[in-house]
């Protein structure tokens, strides 16, 4: 099944093509378009994106899978994902995975069976002055508690 | 003390134009146009500004790579990549002044005579780069970016570019590999940016903070910016302290502040009331302190003396109790995870630290475990096109120097003696 941009998405896409000397360059922000519109970056998007910049499927799926942040799977609604490294370690980072592990009842990497939650461990967010620290989709939680924590995904509808 | 970047930031509205140059922004960049491009790269000569991004390559001499001739057009890169363990004042600066970014890359385009600027930004601060795109539209509408700048003459486009998740991205010839759609994978120098960089283009690729302050540095002076720090270190320093400390959080301070001040004075000592037991002192990848040893100044000779770095300015603040044999475990996974691949020793090397050190943490040490990981450092050592491996080295080298006695441990008792937890 082919996929394609919607209106303002092939918008965005052509602006972005007046950015940059080089056609190639787009491919980066391309695939984050994708994402954006399509929930994940799937085959079908890999093959439209090719067409889109004129390389091959090959080249474009070369550089979706060394970022971590393109999901070549879908994900949950809502992608959950905890900070694992040092800052956020010393204050509680484990503690906290755990409990949202047992809360959601999947290890990381895994999918709440509704669809509505994927939890993953991450590297550094950048954000070790205010840790613990998980990234719900977009957006940064900062300085999170078990308690913080469960308020935040028990009020996401 | 005076500030040269934070002075406005508790300001909600300082990231508006319209606030920003109600406290004189923009007033630089109308000095800066009124200077010869030369004389702007002398005053940042003069201002001992060292890159901030880890590094801290002194900025003008940088500059002073690009070619002398004007046939081949050129770029700026900004590198807000901010992906080191522990570092997170980038941030700081792009959502609480975005124009100053801003100012400074138009300041700087100008100088170095670029006729178009990247903002390379990590891929997960999407309300960072959302923050910058607006203020750079107001930028464009208020005639500051764009054609004829200020009825300069000087023609400028800015563009911020997302990146996706790879610690790698934050090496410069990886950050422009990735800028131009590729896999992030650094390349082999020479040639070096300033010849053959960003599509080609002879190109300046410098961090957030450092372009920051060239607004400051055209407006006071090089000589009053040097005054600031300390030999060879001129200017203030974005501090960011995190860990175990009870004031979190990032501080500008002089370049040549004391980090037992930053730590026990500005973030207010440990946590909990309790004793100090290590410091990664400039981000992950710097050589670990021991409490004897953070009576130093920060400034990067200083840390250099004692064998560490001041690196991009993170604080990683290690209280008593916490497991080091664990905390480097953290550590060697994010490095084994975040490799390119392209290097053996680094592919594989950073692999086998991660097992190896997972494996004492999980009580499974073997008796030569430990000369093992040294061992293995010592090939990883100055063999790859990039420092990424280098940066898995210095922790577990200086781990095991010295807290030696705690692997040991482990190996022998065949558990960790912290239960398996922080």
């Amino acid at each position: 099944m082919s996929v394609a941009f919607s209106e303002t998405g092939r918008a965005e896409f052509e602006r972005l093509l007046t950015r940059y000397p080089d056609r190639k360059a787009v491919i980066l922000p391309a695939l984050h378009l994708a994402q954006k519109e399509f929930g994940y970056v799937s085959d079908e998007a890999i093959v439209y994106i090719a067409g889109l910049v004129g390389t091959s499927p090959a080249d474009i799926e070369g550089v979706a899978s060394f970022y971590t942040m393109y999901n070549r799977k879908p994900v949950g609604k809502y992608h959950v994902q905890i900070c694992r490294n040092i800052s956020c370690s010393l204050l509680g980072a484990e503690h906290l995975i755990e409990h949202v592990t047992g809360k959601l009842g999947v290890n990381p990497g895994g999918t709440t069976p509704d669809g509505k939650f994927t939890l993953s461990q991450v590297e550094c967010l950048g954000s070790c002055g205010t840790a613990p620290v998980m990234q719900v989709n977009d957006e940064y939680h900062e300085n999170l508690t078990v308690e913080s924590i469960d308020r935040i995904l028990d009020q996401l509808p | 003390m005076e500030t040269v970047l934070t002075t406005h930031f508790a300001n909600e509205r300082y990231r508006r134009l319209e606030t920003y140059r109600q406290y004189g922004g923009y007033e630089a960049l109308k000095k800066a146009f009124a200077m010869d491009p030369g004389q702007i790269i002398d005053e940042v000569k003069k201002a001992n500004l060292r890159g901030r991004g880890g590094a801290g390559f002194p900025a003008g001499v940088k500059w002073g790579f690009l070619p002398k001739d004007l046939s081949r057009p050129r770029a700026l890169v900004v590198n807000a990549d901010e992906g080191e363990p522990g570092t997170f004042k980038d941030r700081l600066i792009m959502t609480r002044g975005p124009h100053l970014l801003i100012e400074g890359i138009v300041i700087s385009s100008f100088a170095l005579r670029a006729y178009a600027c990247w903002i390379y930004i990590r891929g997960e601060f999407v309300r960072e780069a959302r923050i910058m795109d607006e203020a750079i539209a107001e930028a464009y509408a208020a005639g500051l970016l764009g054609k004829n700048i200020l009825g300069s003459g000087f023609d400028l486009d800015v563009t911020v570019h997302r990146g996706a998740g790879a610690y790698i991205c934050g090496e410069e010839t990886s950050l422009i590999n990735s800028l131009e759609g590729k896999r992030g994978w650094p390349r082999l120098k020479p040639p070096f940016p300033a010849s053959v960089g960003a599509f080609g283009l002879p190109t300046i690729v410098n961090n957030v903070e450092t372009i920051a302050d060239i607004p400051w540095i055209v407006t006071h002076g090089g000589e009053t910016f040097a005054a600031l720090g300390v030999e060879k270190n001129g200017g203030t320093r974005l501090i960011g302290v995190s860990g175990a400390v009870n004031r979190p959080g990032v501080y500008e301070l002089s370049a040549g502040v004391n980090l037992k001040e930053i730590i026990y004075h500005h973030a207010g000592g440990i946590k909990d009331g309790k004793a100090l037991k290590a410091v990664i002192p400039g981000g992950s990848s710097t050589p670990v302190l021991r409490p004897d040893e953070i009576n130093v100044a920060y400034d990067i000779e200083s840390m250099g003396k004692i064998g560490t770095m001041a690196g991009s300015g993170g604080v990683i603040v290690i209280p008593e109790g916490t497991c080091m044999v664990r905390a480097l475990s953290v550590l060697m996974n994010f490095y084994a995870h975040e490799s390119c691949g392209q290097c053996t020793p680094c592919r594989e090397g950073t692999g086998w630290l991660k097992r190896i050190v997972g494996r004492i943490e999980a009580g499974k040490g073997r008796k030569g475990d430990v000369e093992l990981i040294l061992d293995l450092c010592d090939n990883m050592m100055g063999r790859t096109i990039c420092p990424l491996s280098e940066a898995a080295v210095m922790p577990a080298q200086s781990f095991i120097w010295k807290f030696r006695e705690e692997f040991d441990r482990h190996i022998g008792e065949q558990k960790c003696p912290y239960g398996n937890r922080f």
